[in-house]
This record gives structure tokens, C-alpha cells and sequence, in this order.
């Protein structure tokens, strides 16, 4: 499939010139025309934040949700329909932040979903305070004397959690980027992708040279299949892996888990109330419930 | 009850009283079950504390010749289960009130004390069955004696609610409750009552779900296919009722992490395709606020039970209230349109909750079912509800190639379509958006988008169920009253006997009914009947019918009105 059935045309982008959002956005469709996924076909669910905006630029089905609540209806929309491919993405304070019970839950929960998160360690729409995943020491107008927090890690949350796909990119490297989205938008089940993307406005710090610099790639003989193992390397800082770190091949998902759908795949639209059943089910109350 | 007066068209009022956990449920079960099941006409309803064992809780059930469907302070027969149980109900309990109980258990409350109470060697008999458990049936079937019932019609209950336990299980409880059926005439004779109840063939076809439970069937009748919930009392009812038949029905049911994320997956649930709700209560629906927000900014349908329990914060959580009209209708920050009923009885929580899933999908905004724990908590027979009278309306659209979801229309609502159904592409934006679904700041086109939301509501009043007006059509006093008050409060009116005095019900109260001023100014003297401390109906029909309701009757304790009360506070005002 070309590309550019995803292209919106001449569209006014809010996004900083520079930012790692566009690259994003480019490698984005390149993996899901390289995997003939039409747009008719996909769902994308965004919350609030720069890298929410990115459903906008892209041409297909989306959800712009509340800040923070892209997966509680990303999940939901893939239980409806189990034939639409669906992919929730925002950034780090969508996603780790304001919507961190969700990513916990999400992924006890594994929907068939593709979690892309644009981490660029820094909130970008509200103008530079820090996120959850700022590093400590990081000056911001809010937190003046640099961040206090420990910095989420959200690769090692999801090891713990058992998820069945786990990676992080690194937007500078394009070609990489693609082939761990493909991956993950292949992967029966939740899969986390965190994309390491430089804010060139509001972080000085965490910038293209930084990331280049402080990551390397997983090595090829590296077995994602070791839990323990990819905890381990989850927990590395200096420098930070990037790569797909855990998979695990044996989980249902969610809307295989809610039982309507082995007997008839149709979706809920397509359905109608069974009234005899329910005929039967008000006749029971004949009797005390 | 005057002694040796037989009893009958006024009904009896028995009421259970014991620690949780202590088998009251067992006998209000057995007991309400086997009575419906042969004719009688039966209400019950309980108030307990929020705790899982201890404390004193009680259940109300009302036996009667003709059909009964509230609450009454009066207790005929008391059934105290252990110590402190008199004491909770004190208040009730009049000169004839029969108590029934073993003084060993009850000690200092009914030894002595001024009371009709009548010795029952409940335990005493269990024991010698075998087990001190048996007690709870052995009362069984003395109240099912007391209430004219068949000795075979209660051992042939008795064997089927035990059906599934071991068959020395079962005959023990039916020994049980013969032993106790053996006492009633002796308690009868001792207590100087004779009650005299008649069996009505009609009843047996009926059915007696809770209010939870109609307001699950409402739902399954509405085509409610998807349901995300966070338990919290008194809602809690619904989702396992769902829940329960949620596999069998082809209705996913979530436990959601919290009432955000059950309210925006819902939500992502309708624009998916499917017909959902979610089910809470006042915190709970507080931290759905933003939800409802999204709802009416996407123009997406949702159908919220609300189940009030009495607030701030945690409130009261398993009593009632009716004060959370205001939290229901200015949710949300923002104008949006949105629409919210309060069933009055069984039969409305049935119907009106399948008639929310069809709005909700036609007007493309919030329907809320305002319930509270009282209605969700209370059963009684009524006529079985008719699934033919409902049809699950869907306004769904296959899209085309150039759909654009928010197109703009006189009524304000766009033909709603769903991904990946049609060639087209659905795009929702919390953001103020183009007709496509896109954001946009242009200042004109925010405008008409408000405008085109709001257009919707005027759309939607044509569809405003009716206030019900009882018994009379011309009426010198107007009482009105919204919710679950409405079986209460109508019999109040029938007590009062004043063939100039009728009462107007509201089982939709937003947006409110045109007629409302019409109504109301007919009246010389309009009186209403509110569960909160400031009449938020009474407000919102000064706002929206600019009339000024100037008797208010108010309860906020709790507890439910009983007829009793309702009637007291009419009569003072209409003295």
C-alpha cells in the first residue's frame, strides 16, 4: 500500500519545525502501509498533549479524547470491533502522567492495542514543566530547583506487569523506529512503544545529540523471551537500550478474555438483543430473586 | 392490629431485625418468595449499615390483600434476631406491635419492657433438628403460618430454595420450617391477632425483581451491550446483575480501574458501535464529570445510572437521598445538552431505562437513570414487563467515501457513523472541531457548533415523557414529587382521602415538561415532596417553569419518607 493514503494534503501543523513529532509521524505511516493497514481499517486514539494531536495529521478513523484517557476507550473500541486495528498515542504526560492508573490497568488488561508513546521528557503544549519521565536535577519554570522525582520507567513497569510486547525507539534512527512498530501493530495483545523524541523548544538538555549519544540497540543476541533478563536491562541508565525488550506470546487478549466473541465474531454493531432470552430472564423474576 | 381484629385490606408489615450477616436475608428471601409464589402481594425493603458483619439492620416486608409497593413506619410484627435490635427500631414500634423472639437472645429489651412480646423457641427447635442454624426457617414458617399459608406450599419452597444443598440439608430445613408453621397458630393465640390476608390468583403471573434488577432488564431491553462500571452501593446492583447475564447475553461487562476509565470506555464503546453504559453513584459519578464533558462534545450517546446515596463525600453509603438532581444536571463543565429520568416504580426503571439507550443514540448525547439506593433496594410484584412494548431503535449510519461526522443539520443532529462501516472515516474531537471532526480555532464556526449542540435539546423536548398526574384531573392541593417517593407519597394521598387533592409525578425532570406551569397554576396550593435539603426540583421548576413552589415537605436523614410521615406532613399543610 503507497504511503500517501494516509497524507491529510496541505494541512496547517502545530508542531514545532524540528521536532521529533514528525518523524514520528512519517515512520508511523510508512509501517502501516508497509502492513496494509487501511485507513478505513484503523482507529487512532489520542489523548491531549503535542504528540496527541498527531490522529489529525494522519488520515484515518481517530478518537481525540480527554488528557490522559486514551487507553480506557482505545480498549473499549477494540472489544467492540476486534477487526479494526487500533493504536493509542500520546506523550509521556498523557500516557505515564495524568493517565498512569490507565497504563497500569491496560496492561493487566491486554487489549489487542498498539501503545505508542512520544517521549520527549518534557511537556511541550502547556510550555515546559516537567513530565514523568524528566530526569532528575532537570530545571523547569515549575520546578525550580530541578526535578525531585524519580523518573518513571516505563519499560521496567511494564516487564513487571508482564506485558506482552515491550520496546523503546530512538526517532533519529527512522528505519529502526518502523520495524519495532510494525512488531508491536503485529502483536496479538497490548504492546508498548516508547519513542525517545527530541522537544527542541523546551528541553536543552534531552536533545538529538543527548539521546544519540546515552542509548544503544539491545544486541541481536539478546533473547526478549527472559523476563528477568529484560527487567534487568530496563533498569540501565547510562546509556539506555533501545529495542524490543520483553515479549510474551502466550496471552489472550482482552476481547478474546470477554467470552462473546468464540461463537459469533460479529461485531456489536452488527447485533441484535436476544428478546426470547431476555423474555426468559424478566419470567424468572416469577419467582423471588 | 386490635386484638383478636382480623386483618386484611391494610395489609401486614413484618419487619426483620439483626446483625449483618446474621441470616436476615435468609428469611426475607424464603419468606417473600414462597408468599408471591402463592398469590399474596408483597413489598419488601431494607435499611443497613455499611459494614459486612455486625451493626443492626433491618427489612421491611409488607403482605397484603391488594398490591403494596412503600415504605411504612408502622411494624405489625417485629422479628428482633439478637440484642439491640428493639432498641434500633424503638420509633416504630407501637402498642400492638407483636414482637416475636427469644428473650434469652434479647435479654433486658423485651424482658419487662412494654411490649406485646410473644416467646418463640426458635433456636430451641433448630437445635433439637439438629443445628442452631435451622432457627432462621424455623421462623420462616412461623410468620408463613402467622400470614395463612399452606403447610405443603411452604415445605415445597423450602425443598426448592435448598435444592442444590445435601439431602439431609434439606429435609432438616424442611422439619425446620414445620416445626415453626406448628407455632404459629399458639403465637396467634397468645399475641390476640388473626390475620386474615387473600391471595390474589393475578399475582402469581407477575414478577418481583428489585429495582437494580429492573433497571439491568431496562438496559438489556435497550440493547445495552457493553457496561463499565467501579462498584460502589447503591449501584453495585446493576453491574452484577449485568454481569451475571452479561456472558449468556453478549454484553461485555468491565470492571474499570476507576469511574474515569469506566466512563470514557464506555464511551469509546458507543463510538465503536456499541450501545453502553456505566453504573455509579455520587463519588463515583464525580470523578466521571469530565466524561460527560467528552460526551457532549463529541456528540457521543452515553447512558449513566445514577444511584444517589446520601453526600458530601462518602456520605451515607448505604442509605438514600434524592439530592443529587443539580450534581446530574450541571455536570460537566461547559452547555451541552443532556436528558435525565427518575423512575418512580419497578416498571419505569424498566422501561425508562430502555428508553435511554434509544435517546441517547437518536439525540447523540448523556441520558442519565437517577435511581437511589431506596429504589434499587426495594422489590415487589408487578405486572411482568413487556419486552414487545420495547424496541431497540438504532441510528447508526454506513458512512461514504466523503462522510464528514459533525455535518451540519436543523435538528443538530448528524447522521452518526461508526469505523470501519462504510467507506467513510469517523473523527471525534474533544477539541471545538470542524464538520469533519478536526480541531479548529475558526471563532465563526465555534459558534455554530455550540449552537448546533444545543439545537439538539429543542429536538429532544418533543420526546419528554409526561408528569403523572393521580387520581383526580381537577384538584384544588397539587402534590409533586419526582423518583422513588412516588409509590410513598401516593399512598400518603390515599390515606388523606381528599377527593381535591392529587399528585404530579415527575419520572423525567430534564428537561422539564412544558405543561409543568399549567399544572402547578391550576392548584390553590401546591405542596412538594423532596429526599434532599433544598428542593432542587422545586428550583429547577422555578427556573424552567417559573413558578414558585411555596410548601416544601423535605427528608435528608437517610431514610426513605414512610407514608406515615408524608401523610402527617400533607395533613398539617392542608389542614
Amino acid at each position: 500500500m503507497d504511503t500517501n493514503v494516509f497524507d491529510m494534503g496541505e494541512i496547517d501543523i502545530a508542531w514545532c519545525p524540528g521536532c521529533g513529532d514528525y518523524g514520528i509521524l512519517n515512520v508511523l505511516k510508512k509501517a502501516l502501509a508497509e502492513l496494509d493497514i487501511a485507513p478505513e481499517k484503523l482507529v487512532m486514539v489520542s489523548g491531549i498533549g503535542q504528540a496527541a494531536k498527531i490522529p489529525h495529521y494522519l488520515r484515518t478513523n481517530f478518537f481525540n479524547g480527554l488528557h490522559g484517557r486514551a487507553l480506557p476507550p482505545a480498549t473499549a473500541i477494540k472489544a467492540a470491533n476486534p477487526s479494526m486495528t487500533v493504536i493509542a498515542e500520546s506523550g509521556d504526560g498523557d500516557m505515564y502522567g495524568e493517565g498512569g492508573n490507565h497504563f497500569i490497568h491496560t496492561i493487566r488488561r491486554n487489549p489487542g492495542i498498539t501503545n505508542i508513546v512520544h517521549n520527549n521528557m518534557v511537556y511541550g503544549l502547556t510550555k515546559g514543566q516537567a513530565s514523568p519521565t524528566s530526569q532528575l536535577g532537570f530545571k523547569t519554570p515549575v520546578q525550580v530547583a530541578g526535578v525531585m522525582l524519580e523518573p518513571f520507567n516505563p519499560l521496567a513497569v511494564a516487564i513487571a506487569l508482564d506485558a506482552g510486547f515491550v520496546a523503546r525507539a530512538f526517532i533519529g534512527d527512522a528505519e529502526k523506529t518502523k520495524e519495532i512498530l510494525k512488531k508491536a501493530i503485529t502483536h496479538k495483545g497490548y504492546a508498548l512503544v516508547d519513542i525517545f523524541q527530541p522537544c527542541i523548544t523546551f528541553n536543552k538538555i534531552n536533545t538529538w545529540q543527548w539521546f544519540k549519544e546515552h542509548t544503544y540497540y539491545l544486541e541481536d543476541s539478546y533473547n526478549p523471551l527472559d523476563r528477568s533478563a529484560a527487567f534487568k536491562r530496563a533498569l540501565e541508565t547510562d546509556k539506555l537500550p533501545l529495542g524490543i525488550f520483553y515479549t510474551n506470546p502466550n496471552k489472550s487478549p482482552f476481547e478474546d478474555n470477554v467470552g462473546i466473541y468464540q461463537q459469533d465474531k460479529r461485531a456489536l454493531f452488527e447485533r441484535e438483543p436476544d428478546v426470547n432470552r431476555l423474555q426468559m430472564l424478566i419470567g424468572n423474576f416469577r419467582a423471588a430473586g | 392490629m386490635a386484638k383478636g381484629k382480623s386483618v386484611g385490606a391494610d395489609g401486614v408489615s413484618i419487619v426483620l431485625c439483626g446483625q449483618a450477616g446474621m441470616g436476615i436475608q435468609t428469611v426475607e428471601g424464603i419468606l417473600t418468595g414462597m408468599l408471591k409464589l402463592a398469590g399474596y402481594n408483597v413489598f419488601a425493603t431494607k435499611e443497613y449499615m455499611s459494614r459486612v458483619r455486625g451493626g443492626n439492620n433491618s427489612t421491611e416486608i409488607r403482605v397484603s390483600s391488594r398490591p403494596v409497593s412503600a415504605y411504612v413506619d408502622r411494624i405489625d410484627i417485629l422479628v428482633p434476631l439478637n440484642k439491640g435490635a428493639v432498641s434500633h427500631l424503638r420509633d416504630r414500634i407501637f402498642a400492638d406491635t407483636v414482637v416475636i423472639g427469644e428473650a434469652e437472645l434479647l435479654g433486658d429489651e423485651v424482658s419487662g419492657a412494654k411490649l406485646k412480646f410473644v416467646e418463640t423457641p426458635f433456636t430451641k427447635i433448630a437445635s433439637e433438628i439438629g443445628d442452631k442454624i435451622y432457627s432462621n426457617v424455623v421462623a420462616t414458617g412461623t410468620l408463613a403460618g402467622l400470614l395463612g399459608m399452606k403447610l405443603d406450599d411452604i415445605c415445597e419452597y423450602v425443598k426448592r430454595s435448598f435444592s442444590t444443598k445435601a439431602a439431609d440439608i434439606v429435609s432438616n430445613n424442611v422439619k425446620a420450617a414445620q416445626a415453626g408453621f406448628r407455632l404459629a397458630e399458639d403465637v396467634a393465640a397468645r399475641a390476640g391477632i388473626k390475620i386474615n390476608i387473600i391471595p390474589d390468583a393475578g399475582v402469581k403471573d407477575q414478577i418481583i425483581p428489585s429495582g437494580g434488577d429492573s433497571i439491568g432488564l431496562g438496559a438489556m431491553a435497550g440493547g445495552c451491550n457493553f457496561v463499565s462500571s467501579y462498584p460502589m452501593t447503591p449501584s453495585t446492583s446493576v453491574l452484577n446483575f449485568l454481569a451475571k447475564h452479561g456472558h449468556d447475553s453478549g454484553i461485555i461487562v468491565e470492571q474499570a480501574e476507576d469511574e474515569i476509565a469506566a466512563i470514557n470506555m464506555a464511551i469509546g464503546a458507543w463510538y465503536s458501535g456499541a450501545r453502553a453504559m456505566v453504573t455509579t453513584s455520587g463519588g463515583g459519578f464525580a470523578l466521571m464529570v469530565e466524561g460527560v464533558s467528552l460526551a457532549g462534545m463529541l456528540e457521543s450517546p452515553i447512558v449513566i445510572h445514577l444511584g444517589q446515596r446520601p453526600a458530601p463525600a462518602t456520605g451515607l453509603p448505604t442509605r438514600t437521598e434524592q439530592a443529587d438532581i443539580e450534581l446530574a444536571l450541571y455536570a460537566g463543565h461547559g452547555e451541552f445538552p443532556r436528558i435525565i429520568f427518575a423512575p418512580g416504580t419497578l416498571e419505569q426503571a424498566f422501561y425508562l431505562t430502555a428508553r435511554a439507550f434509544n435517546l441517547a443514540d437518536k439525540f447523540q448525547m448523556p441520558v442519565f437513570v437517577l435511581s437511589d439506593q431506596y429504589l434499587v433496594d426495594s422489590y415487589y410484584n408487578t405486572a411482568a414487563f413487556d419486552v414487545s412494548k420495547v424496541k431497540v431503535e438504532k441510528y447508526i449510519v454506513k458512512t461514504a467515501a466523503d462522510y464528514k461526522r459533525y455535518e451540519m443539520t436543523p435538528t443538530g443532529i448528524s447522521p452518526r457513523g461508526i469505523p470501519g462501516f462504510g467507506k467513510g472515516l469517523v473523527c471525534v474531537d474533544s477539541d471545538e472541531h470542524n464538520t469533519e471532526g478536526h480541531i479548529t480555532e475558526d471563532l465563526q464556526l465555534r459558534t455554530r457548533m455550540v449552537d448546533k449542540r444545543l439545537r439538539k435539546l429543542e429536538s429532544a423536548r418533543a420526546e419528554i415523557v409526561e408528569p403523572q398526574l393521580y387520581p383526580n384531573r381537577k384538584y384544588k392541593n397539587l402534590v409533586v414529587c419526582w423518583g422513588s417517593t412516588y409509590p410513598v407519597v401516593k399512598e400518603a394521598i390515599e390515606l388523606l382521602g381528599k377527593s381535591d387533592t392529587s399528585l404530579l409525578h415527575y419520572s423525567q425532570i430534564y428537561p422539564l415538561h412544558s405543561k409543568t406551569a399549567d399544572y402547578l397554576s391550576k392548584a390553590k396550593r401546591v405542596i412538594i415532596v423532596e429526599g434532599n435539603a433544598t428542593a432542587q426540583l422545586a428550583k429547577l421548576i422555578k427556573l424552567h417553569a417559573g413558578y414558585d413552589i411555596e410548601h416544601k415537605i423535605l427528608k435528608y436523614s437517610g431514610l426513605q419518607f414512610s407514608v406515615e410521615e408524608v401523610t402527617v406532613a400533607l395533613k398539617k399543610i392542608l389542614k
